[in-house]
C-alpha cells in the first residue's frame, strides 16, 4: 500500500511557482528523504504534505484518501519541527499527550501511548520539566515524542538536525534510524545535508528550484546520477567537473570524475599545482589547480605528506567517470 | 554585569542621574501626601514640611468620606478603566492576531487604518461622540465611558501587538494546527502567553490616561451615580474658595488603585515563560 501519493502537484505563491508538476509516491514503511539546496521549494513541499499550505493544482492522497481539502490535524500525519516548537507552558508529559486529548482518546490509552515513547526515547526523567529546563537534544527528543505518540501514518520531519551540535546530530540520526525500525512507519525528512539524505534514506527524491531531478536509493543516486546537479549534490567532497575538451572529448560537454576515484602520482590525463591540503586524520583532501576555474579535489585515504605548491600528476580509471552534455544531463 | 566591562565611574553616573529622576518624579507625589495629612493653615505655612504633632490632621480624609459618594466615584473609575482595559487587549490581540497570522486582500492597508487613529487625537470628534451617545441614550452611562476609551486605547494596541505577534515562531502556531488546536486555542493557549510582555506595555500605556481622564467623564457621564474619581474630585475646588485639605487627599487616595494594578501589570513584564520554546 502507498502511504503518500503526490500527482500533479503545483503550487504557487502569487506569481511564484515555488513547485512545478511534483509527481512522487511514499510506500508504506518508507523513509524517504527531501534533499535540495536552500530555496529549492522542499519545505513547502512538506508543508503542503502537512496541510499547512494549499496546493495550487494537483492530488494528495495520504493513504486511501485524497487529503486536499482536509484539516492537517485529520490528516493521520505528525510533524517534527526545526526549531522544536513545544508549547512552553506544558511539561514534557503534556506536551506529548495534547493532540491525543485533542482527539479525545480514553485516559488509559494517552498514559499508555505516552509511557511507550518516553521509555522509547528515554525521556522517563523528564516528564514533569518544562521545555525552557531541556537542553537542545531532549527538546528534540520530546518533540518527536509528540510525533510518535500520535501513531501516524506519516511522519513529517522538517530539518529536525540543523539545531543540534555535530555530536549531538550523529546521536539523533541513529535515534531517528533506530525508530524507524522500530515504528516501521513512513517517514519523509527533509534536509539539506547529503550525509543525513545519504545515511538515513530508503529513498531520495533530489529537488531543484521545486522540480523532482531524480528519485532513487541512495547509491543508486551516488552510482548514477541522471544529471550534473545530482551528481554534484550527493557526495562530500563533491564531484569534480572538467570540460570534456582537457580529457579528449567533445566541446561543450563536461566529465565529472568523484575526488575518491582520482590518485595522485601515476602520469595521468590530468596534471596541476597543490593549492591547499586538509587532513583529516581518516583521510586527507588534495584540492588541486589544474588550470581550470574550479579547483579540483583529490581525497585520498589515509594520512600523506603533501605540500601546497607541489606539482602532482592526477590519475583516474575512465570507467569511472560520467559525461555531461552542454546542459548538464547525463551523457554515460 | 561583566565585571571587565564595568567602569565604576559609569555605574556611579547611572545611578546617580537615575535616583535623580526619581527624587523629580516622585517629588509631586511626596508634597500632595504628605499635605493631605496636615490642617489647612500649616499646608499654606509651610507647604513643604513633614506634619508634626501640631500640624498633623485627618481633617481632608474625614471632608473626603463624608461628603459626596467617594466610593460610588471609586467604583465608576475602576469599572470604566479595568473594563476598556479588558476590551482594548481583547479585540486588539484579535485584531493583531488576524493582521500579522493570515495572508488576505487588503491586508497591509487594514494595519495603516487601524494604525490612523494613533495620530488622530480622539477629542476632535467630541461633539460627534455627545451628539452620538444622546442618540443611543448612552449619555450618563459608565458603558459611554468604556465604548470611547476603548475605541481611543485600540490603534496603539493593534499597532504594537501585531508587532510582537509576527515574532511568535511560525513553527509553534503550525506544530498546534496539526495537533488539532482550533485558532482560537491556537490564539489563546499558545499566542497570548507568548506576548504578555507587550499587553502589559499596552495596559499600562493605556490605563493611567484614562483614570486620570477628566474630559470625557465631564462630557459625556456628569451625573451623580456615574461620576468618576476625578470628575468627583472637582467639587472640593470652588470657583473663590478650594478644600485642599479634601483635594489633596482625594487625590492621595487616587493614586493607590493604579498603583496596584500597575504592580499586577509591571510583573507580567518579566519574561521567563518564553525562552525554551523555540531553539
Amino acid at each position: 500500500m502507498t502511504a503518500l501519493q503526490l500527482t500533479d502537484l503545483n503550487k504557487s505563491f502569487g506569481a511564484v511557482h515555488v513547485l512545478k508538476d511534483i509527481n512522487l509516491t511514499v510506500e508504506e514503511g518508507e523513509f524517504v528523504v527531501f534533499v535540495g539546496p536552500s530555496g529549492c521549494g522542499k519545505s513547502t513541499l512538506l508543508r503542503v504534505i502537512a496541510g499547512l499550505e494549499d496546493a495550487t493544482s494537483g492530488e494528495i492522497r495520504i493513504g486511501a484518501s485524497v487529503v486536499n481539502d482536509t484539516p492537517p490535524a485529520k490528516r493521520g500525519i505528525a510533524m517534527v519541527f526545526q526549531s522544536y516548537a513545544l508549547y512552553p507552558h506544558l511539561n514534557v508529559c503534556e506536551n506529548m499527550s495534547l493532540a491525543l486529548k485533542q482527539e479525545k482518546q480514553p485516559k488509559a490509552e494517552i498514559e499508555a501511548r505516552v509511557a511507550e515513547a518516553s521509555r522509547m526515547l528515554s525521556l522517563d526523567p523528564y516528564l514533569d520539566r518544562r521545555p525552557a529546563e531541556l537542553s537542545g537534544g531532549q527538546r528534540q527528543r520530546v518533540a518527536i515524542g509528540r510525533a510518535v505518540v500520535r501513531q501516524p501514518q506519516l511522519f513529517l520531519f522538517d530539518e529536525p538536525l540543523s539545531n543540534l551540535d555535530a555530536a549531538l546530530r550523529m546521536n539523533t540520526r541513529l535515534e531517528i534510524a533506530k525508530l524507524h525500525r522500530q515504528l516501521e512507519g513512513s517517514m519523509i525528512y527533509v534536509t539539506h545535508d547529503q550525509t543525513e539524505a545519504m545515511t538515513l534514506a530508503d529513498k531520495i527524491v533530489v529537488l531543484r528550484d521545486g522540480r523532482v531531478e531524480q528519485v532513487g536509493s541512495p547509491m543508486d543516486l551516488y552510482n548514477n546520477p541522471a544529471n550534473r546537479f545530482v551528481a554534484e549534490f550527493l557526495g562530500s567532497p563533491s564531484m569534480n567537473i572538467v570540460p570534456a575538451t582537457r580529457l579528449g572529448g567533445s566541446d561543450g560537454e563536461q566529465v565529472g570524475i568523484r575526488p575518491e576515484y582520482v590518485h595522485i602520482g601515476d602520469a595521468g590525463a590530468l596534471a596541476g599545482s597543490v593549492i591547499h591540503v586538509e587532513h583529516l586524520g581518516g583521510d586527507t583532501n588534495v584540492i588541486v589547480d589544474i588550470g581550470e576555474e574550479a579547483p579540483f579535489t583529490v581525497r585520498l585515504f589515509g594520512q600523506f605528506d603533501i605540500e601546497a605548491g607541489a606539482t602532482v600528476q592526477l590519475g583516474f580509471d575512465e570507467a569511472k567517470t560520467y559525461r555531461f552534455d552542454a546542459a548538464g544531463s547525463r551523457l554515460s | 554585569m561583566n565585571k571587565a566591562r564595568q567602569n565604576p565611574l559609569n555605574a556611579v553616573a547611572a545611578h546617580g542621574a537615575l535616583i535623580l529622576y526619581t527624587l523629580i518624579a516622585l517629588f509631586p507625589v511626596f508634597v500632595i501626601l504628605i499635605n493631605s495629612f496636615k490642617t489647612r493653615k500649616a499646608i499654606f505655612r509651610e507647604p513643604l514640611a513633614l506634619p508634626d504633632a501640631d500640624s498633623f490632621s485627618m481633617i481632608g480624609y474625614e471632608t473626603v468620606m463624608k461628603q459626596g459618594d467617594f466610593f460610588l466615584y471609586f467604583q465608576n473609575s475602576l469599572i470604566v478603566t479595568v473594563v476598556s482595559l479588558f476590551f482594548i487587549l481583547l479585540f486588539g490581540a484579535m485584531a493583531a492576531f488576524a493582521l500579522s497570522e493570515y495572508r488576505f486582500r487588503g491586508n497591509t492597508l487594514m494595519g495603516l487604518y487601524l494604525a490612523l487613529g494613533i495620530m488622530i487625537p480622539i477629542r476632535i470628534g467630541t461633539v460627534a461622540i455627545l451628539d452620538l451617545m444622546v442618540q443611543t441614550g448612552l449619555v450618563n452611562t459608565l458603558m459611554a465611558l468604556i465604548l470611547v476609551y476603548t475605541a481611543q486605547g485600540l490603534p496603539l494596541a493593534v499597532f504594537i501587538l501585531s508587532e510582537f505577534m509576527r515574532q511568535v515562531s511560525e513553527d509553534l502556531k503550525n506544530a498546534g494546527r496539526i495537533d488539532g488546536l482550533s485558532e482560537y486555542t491556537i490564539f489563546f493557549r499558545l499566542v497570548l502567553p507568548l506576548v504578555r510582555p507587550a499587553m502589559a506595555t499596552v495596559a499600562v500605556f493605556n490605563m493611567i490616561p484614562i483614570w486620570n481622564d477628566l474630559w470625557f467623564p465631564l462630557i459625556l457621564a456628569p451625573a451623580e451615580e456615574t461620576k468618576t474619581l476625578t470628575l468627583g474630585s472637582q467639587v472640593f475646588i470652588g470657583q473663590f474658595v478650594t478644600d485642599w485639605n479634601a483635594v489633596l487627599s482625594a487625590l492621595s487616595l487616587a493614586i493607590l488603585p493604579v498603583m496596584i494594578l500597575y504592580v499586577i501589570f509591571s510583573r507580567q513584564l518579566i519574561r521567563g515563560i518564553t525562552s525554551g520554546a523555540v531553539k
